[in-house]
Protein backbone atom coordinates (compact mmCIF):
# COMPACT_ATOMS: atom_id res chain seq x y z
CA UNK A 1 0.00 0.00 0.00
CA UNK A 2 1.76 3.49 -1.29
CA UNK A 3 -0.06 6.25 0.44
CA UNK A 4 0.18 9.62 0.18
CA UNK A 5 -0.43 13.09 2.44
CA UNK A 6 -0.43 16.34 0.01
CA UNK A 7 0.67 19.44 2.27
CA UNK A 8 -0.26 23.28 1.38
CA UNK A 9 1.08 26.23 2.96
CA UNK A 10 -1.28 26.29 5.75
CA UNK A 11 -2.27 23.00 6.52
CA UNK A 12 -2.15 22.10 9.95
CA UNK A 13 -3.62 18.41 9.87
CA UNK A 14 -0.98 16.67 7.44
CA UNK A 15 0.87 15.52 10.29
CA UNK A 16 -2.24 13.87 12.18
CA UNK A 17 -3.10 12.42 9.03
CA UNK A 18 0.22 10.96 8.43
CA UNK A 19 -0.04 9.49 11.87
CA UNK A 20 -3.40 7.92 11.44
CA UNK A 21 -2.12 6.18 8.16
CA UNK A 22 1.25 5.12 9.68
CA UNK A 23 -0.64 3.52 12.78
CA UNK A 24 -3.32 1.63 11.22
CA UNK A 25 -1.09 0.76 7.61
CA UNK A 26 1.65 -0.26 9.06
CA UNK A 27 3.59 2.07 6.50
CA UNK A 28 4.20 5.57 6.58
CA UNK A 29 2.86 7.61 3.67
CA UNK A 30 4.56 9.48 1.42
CA UNK A 31 4.72 13.31 1.65
CA UNK A 32 3.97 15.35 -1.21
CA UNK A 33 4.19 19.42 -1.14
CA UNK A 34 1.78 21.71 -2.97
CA UNK A 35 4.61 23.00 -5.55
CA UNK A 36 5.39 19.17 -6.52
CA UNK A 37 4.73 18.86 -10.31
CA UNK A 38 4.88 15.16 -10.09
CA UNK A 39 2.77 12.12 -7.99
CA UNK A 40 5.15 9.82 -6.81
CA UNK A 41 4.36 6.37 -8.81
CA UNK A 42 1.91 3.64 -7.73
CA UNK A 43 0.04 5.15 -5.63
CA UNK A 44 -2.82 3.22 -4.07
CA UNK A 45 -4.37 6.14 -1.74
CA UNK A 46 -4.21 10.33 -1.21
CA UNK A 47 -5.27 12.05 1.34
CA UNK A 48 -5.47 15.69 1.66
CA UNK A 49 -5.40 16.68 5.45
CA UNK A 50 -6.70 19.87 7.09
CA UNK A 51 -5.75 23.53 7.62
CA UNK A 52 -5.90 26.36 6.35
CA UNK A 53 -3.91 26.36 2.90
CA UNK A 54 -2.98 29.67 1.50
CA UNK A 55 -4.49 31.25 4.75
CA UNK A 56 -8.32 30.46 3.41
CA UNK A 57 -7.98 33.59 0.66
CA UNK A 58 -10.29 33.93 -1.52
CA UNK A 59 -12.52 31.33 -0.42
CA UNK A 60 -11.32 28.47 1.65
CA UNK A 61 -9.38 25.75 -0.70
CA UNK A 62 -9.48 27.95 -3.71
CA UNK A 63 -6.48 28.58 -4.31
CA UNK A 64 -4.66 25.22 -2.99
CA UNK A 65 -7.28 23.52 -5.84
CA UNK A 66 -5.23 25.54 -8.29
CA UNK A 67 -1.92 24.70 -7.19
CA UNK A 68 0.55 22.43 -9.29
CA UNK A 69 -0.05 19.10 -7.28
CA UNK A 70 -3.74 19.59 -7.59
CA UNK A 71 -3.74 18.73 -11.53
CA UNK A 72 -2.07 15.60 -10.65
CA UNK A 73 -4.50 14.52 -8.20
CA UNK A 74 -7.58 14.97 -10.55
CA UNK A 75 -5.33 12.69 -12.97
CA UNK A 76 -5.26 10.03 -10.46
CA UNK A 77 -8.38 10.71 -8.57
CA UNK A 78 -10.01 10.51 -12.27
CA UNK A 79 -7.98 7.14 -12.96
CA UNK A 80 -9.79 5.63 -9.88
CA UNK A 81 -6.91 6.29 -7.10
CA UNK A 82 -9.03 6.25 -4.27
CA UNK A 83 -8.64 10.74 -2.95
CA UNK A 84 -9.51 11.30 0.61
CA UNK A 85 -10.03 15.01 1.62
CA UNK A 86 -10.86 16.18 5.34
CA UNK A 87 -11.89 19.38 6.23
CA UNK A 88 -9.74 21.76 4.44
CA UNK A 89 -9.10 19.10 2.54
CA UNK A 90 -12.58 18.45 1.59
CA UNK A 91 -12.91 22.50 0.64
CA UNK A 92 -10.07 22.08 -1.99
CA UNK A 93 -11.49 18.88 -3.61
CA UNK A 94 -15.26 20.92 -3.76
CA UNK A 95 -12.86 23.74 -5.66
CA UNK A 96 -11.01 21.79 -7.39
CA UNK A 97 -14.51 20.48 -8.85
CA UNK A 98 -13.34 16.61 -7.99
CA UNK A 99 -16.73 16.80 -5.85
CA UNK A 100 -19.58 18.80 -6.27
CA UNK A 101 -20.97 21.69 -4.44
CA UNK A 102 -19.54 24.59 -1.86
CA UNK A 103 -18.57 24.52 1.30
CA UNK A 104 -19.93 27.90 2.80
CA UNK A 105 -19.45 30.00 6.37
CA UNK A 106 -21.01 27.58 9.49
CA UNK A 107 -24.53 29.26 9.80
CA UNK A 108 -23.84 30.44 13.23
CA UNK A 109 -20.73 32.53 11.70
CA UNK A 110 -18.94 30.40 14.93
CA UNK A 111 -16.12 28.37 14.70
CA UNK A 112 -17.02 24.90 15.97
CA UNK A 113 -14.60 22.42 17.67
CA UNK A 114 -16.74 19.60 19.09
CA UNK A 115 -17.28 15.70 19.08
CA UNK A 116 -19.85 15.10 16.12
CA UNK A 117 -22.22 12.21 15.58
CA UNK A 118 -22.39 11.04 12.17
CA UNK A 119 -24.60 8.43 10.69
CA UNK A 120 -22.97 6.22 8.16
CA UNK A 121 -25.28 6.44 5.02
CA UNK A 122 -23.36 4.50 2.30
CA UNK A 123 -21.27 1.10 3.01
CA UNK A 124 -20.50 0.74 -0.20
CA UNK A 125 -17.18 2.91 -1.03
CA UNK A 126 -13.74 1.86 -0.54
CA UNK A 127 -13.94 4.35 2.44
CA UNK A 128 -17.05 3.28 4.31
CA UNK A 129 -17.25 -0.90 4.06
CA UNK A 130 -16.09 -1.47 6.93
CA UNK A 131 -18.86 0.42 8.89
CA UNK A 132 -23.02 -0.80 8.84
CA UNK A 133 -25.29 1.44 6.97
CA UNK A 134 -26.68 3.80 9.44
CA UNK A 135 -24.20 3.12 12.49
CA UNK A 136 -23.87 6.43 14.43
CA UNK A 137 -19.88 6.95 15.20
CA UNK A 138 -18.29 10.02 16.75
CA UNK A 139 -15.81 11.92 14.85
CA UNK A 140 -14.50 15.57 16.32
CA UNK A 141 -15.04 18.74 13.52
CA UNK A 142 -13.09 21.39 13.65
CA UNK A 143 -14.37 24.38 10.90
CA UNK A 144 -15.46 27.35 10.27
CA UNK A 145 -16.83 26.92 6.37
CA UNK A 146 -18.62 23.25 6.94
CA UNK A 147 -21.73 24.48 6.21
CA UNK A 148 -21.98 22.16 2.50
CA UNK A 149 -24.04 24.15 -0.10
CA UNK A 150 -24.85 22.63 -3.51
CA UNK A 151 -28.87 23.38 -5.52
CA UNK A 152 -31.75 21.08 -4.77
CA UNK A 153 -31.02 19.28 -8.63
CA UNK A 154 -27.41 18.06 -7.27
CA UNK A 155 -28.78 17.47 -3.58
CA UNK A 156 -31.38 14.77 -5.40
CA UNK A 157 -28.81 13.56 -7.14
CA UNK A 158 -26.38 13.08 -4.43
CA UNK A 159 -28.96 11.11 -2.45
CA UNK A 160 -30.61 9.08 -5.47
CA UNK A 161 -27.11 8.02 -6.09
CA UNK A 162 -26.21 7.34 -2.90
CA UNK A 163 -23.01 9.39 -2.64
CA UNK A 164 -24.02 11.01 0.84
CA UNK A 165 -21.31 8.78 2.83
CA UNK A 166 -22.44 10.75 6.08
CA UNK A 167 -24.61 12.80 8.07
CA UNK A 168 -24.96 14.90 11.31
CA UNK A 169 -27.50 13.36 13.45
CA UNK A 170 -27.98 17.19 14.63
CA UNK A 171 -27.08 19.67 12.20
CA UNK A 172 -24.12 22.03 13.95
CA UNK A 173 -23.32 24.10 10.56
CA UNK A 174 -26.22 24.68 8.69
CA UNK A 175 -25.39 21.40 5.81
CA UNK A 176 -28.07 20.97 3.44
CA UNK A 177 -29.54 17.72 4.28
CA UNK A 178 -27.30 17.49 7.19
CA UNK A 179 -24.53 16.56 4.60
CA UNK A 180 -21.20 15.78 6.36
CA UNK A 181 -19.57 13.80 3.74
CA UNK A 182 -19.59 12.95 -0.07
CA UNK A 183 -18.31 10.81 -2.40
CA UNK A 184 -17.86 11.16 -6.22
CA UNK A 185 -19.61 9.70 -8.57
CA UNK A 186 -17.08 6.90 -9.31
CA UNK A 187 -17.11 6.42 -5.13
CA UNK A 188 -13.45 6.67 -5.32
CA UNK A 189 -13.44 10.43 -3.77
CA UNK A 190 -14.51 11.31 -0.22
CA UNK A 191 -14.85 14.55 1.24
CA UNK A 192 -16.12 15.13 4.60
CA UNK A 193 -15.55 17.92 7.42
CA UNK A 194 -15.39 15.56 10.52
CA UNK A 195 -11.75 14.62 11.09
CA UNK A 196 -11.27 10.65 11.46
CA UNK A 197 -7.63 11.27 11.71
CA UNK A 198 -8.36 12.49 14.70
CA UNK A 199 -10.31 9.72 16.45
CA UNK A 200 -8.08 6.53 15.79
CA UNK A 201 -6.46 5.99 19.42
CA UNK A 202 -7.94 5.59 22.35
CA UNK A 203 -6.18 8.83 23.91
CA UNK A 204 -7.78 11.01 21.25
CA UNK A 205 -11.02 10.03 22.93
CA UNK A 206 -12.84 7.50 20.60
CA UNK A 207 -11.18 5.04 17.57
CA UNK A 208 -14.40 5.40 15.42
CA UNK A 209 -11.89 6.82 12.72
CA UNK A 210 -10.06 3.74 12.36
CA UNK A 211 -12.57 1.52 10.41
CA UNK A 212 -12.41 4.41 7.88
CA UNK A 213 -8.82 4.14 7.33
CA UNK A 214 -8.93 0.21 7.58
CA UNK A 215 -11.09 0.04 4.59
CA UNK A 216 -8.88 2.28 2.40
CA UNK A 217 -5.56 0.23 3.10
CA UNK A 218 -7.68 -3.00 3.17
CA UNK A 219 -7.29 -3.89 6.50
CA UNK A 220 -10.44 -4.00 7.78
CA UNK A 221 -10.08 -7.48 9.76
CA UNK A 222 -7.19 -5.19 11.97
CA UNK A 223 -9.53 -2.76 13.00
CA UNK B 1 -6.53 48.78 -17.77
CA UNK B 2 -7.90 48.54 -14.16
CA UNK B 3 -10.95 46.31 -13.97
CA UNK B 4 -13.47 45.97 -10.80
CA UNK B 5 -14.86 42.37 -10.02
CA UNK B 6 -18.20 42.43 -7.78
CA UNK B 7 -19.16 39.11 -6.74
CA UNK B 8 -22.10 38.39 -4.85
CA UNK B 9 -23.96 34.98 -3.53
CA UNK B 10 -26.14 33.82 -5.38
CA UNK B 11 -30.10 34.49 -4.60
CA UNK B 12 -31.61 32.40 -2.55
CA UNK B 13 -28.19 30.75 -0.94
CA UNK B 14 -28.73 32.11 2.84
CA UNK B 15 -25.91 34.57 3.46
CA UNK B 16 -25.59 34.62 7.36
CA UNK B 17 -22.89 37.21 7.42
CA UNK B 18 -25.26 39.42 5.66
CA UNK B 19 -27.73 38.36 8.36
CA UNK B 20 -25.78 39.20 11.18
CA UNK B 21 -25.02 42.78 9.66
CA UNK B 22 -28.56 43.45 9.22
CA UNK B 23 -29.13 42.17 12.98
CA UNK B 24 -26.65 44.84 13.61
CA UNK B 25 -28.34 47.65 12.00
CA UNK B 26 -31.93 46.84 13.59
CA UNK B 27 -30.30 47.34 17.01
CA UNK B 28 -28.42 50.75 16.21
CA UNK B 29 -31.73 51.85 15.44
CA UNK B 30 -31.51 51.88 11.78
CA UNK B 31 -35.56 51.63 9.91
CA UNK B 32 -36.19 49.84 7.00
CA UNK B 33 -33.38 47.80 6.38
CA UNK B 34 -34.72 45.63 4.14
CA UNK B 35 -32.25 42.67 3.62
CA UNK B 36 -28.14 42.75 3.65
CA UNK B 37 -25.76 40.90 1.40
CA UNK B 38 -22.85 40.92 2.02
CA UNK B 39 -19.99 40.53 -1.44
CA UNK B 40 -16.67 41.38 -1.81
CA UNK B 41 -14.97 43.21 -4.74
CA UNK B 42 -11.44 42.83 -6.38
CA UNK B 43 -9.57 45.28 -8.17
CA UNK B 44 -6.81 44.24 -10.83
CA UNK B 45 -4.74 45.92 -13.14
CA UNK B 46 -4.50 44.27 -16.74
CA UNK B 47 -2.92 44.73 -19.84
CA UNK B 48 -5.01 46.97 -22.08
CA UNK B 49 -5.64 44.51 -24.45
CA UNK B 50 -7.19 42.23 -22.31
CA UNK B 51 -10.37 40.80 -23.76
CA UNK B 52 -13.98 40.21 -22.42
CA UNK B 53 -13.53 36.68 -22.34
CA UNK B 54 -10.32 36.23 -20.46
CA UNK B 55 -11.90 38.59 -17.84
CA UNK B 56 -15.07 36.08 -18.02
CA UNK B 57 -12.50 33.15 -17.40
CA UNK B 58 -10.93 34.61 -14.88
CA UNK B 59 -13.90 34.94 -12.64
CA UNK B 60 -15.47 31.35 -13.54
CA UNK B 61 -11.67 29.79 -13.24
CA UNK B 62 -10.76 31.49 -10.11
CA UNK B 63 -12.27 34.83 -8.40
CA UNK B 64 -15.88 33.89 -8.43
CA UNK B 65 -17.21 30.29 -7.25
CA UNK B 66 -20.03 29.62 -9.32
CA UNK B 67 -21.71 27.04 -7.27
CA UNK B 68 -22.44 29.72 -4.96
CA UNK B 69 -21.64 33.31 -6.19
CA UNK B 70 -22.16 35.36 -9.61
CA UNK B 71 -19.84 38.23 -10.66
CA UNK B 72 -20.19 41.53 -12.65
CA UNK B 73 -17.09 42.75 -14.45
CA UNK B 74 -16.57 46.52 -14.21
CA UNK B 75 -13.61 48.45 -16.49
CA UNK B 76 -12.77 51.59 -14.68
CA UNK B 77 -11.81 54.07 -16.58
CA UNK B 78 -8.37 55.96 -16.44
Amino acid sequence: MRAAVITFPGSNCDRDMVVAIERIGGTAPLRVWHGDTALPDGLDFIALPGGFSYGDYLRSGAMAANSPIMREVVKAAEAGVPVLGVCNGFQVLAESGLLPGALMRNRSQHFICRDALLRVENTDSVFTRGYEQGQTITIPVAHHDGNYFADAETLDRLEGEGRVAFRYTENYNGSQRDIAGILSASGNVLGMMPHPERAVDAAHGGTDGKVLFASILGLLEAA
Amino acid sequence: MKVRVHISLKPGVLDPQGRAVHHALEGLGFKGVEDVRIGRTISLTVADDTNDEQLDEMCRKLLANMVIEDYRIEKVEG
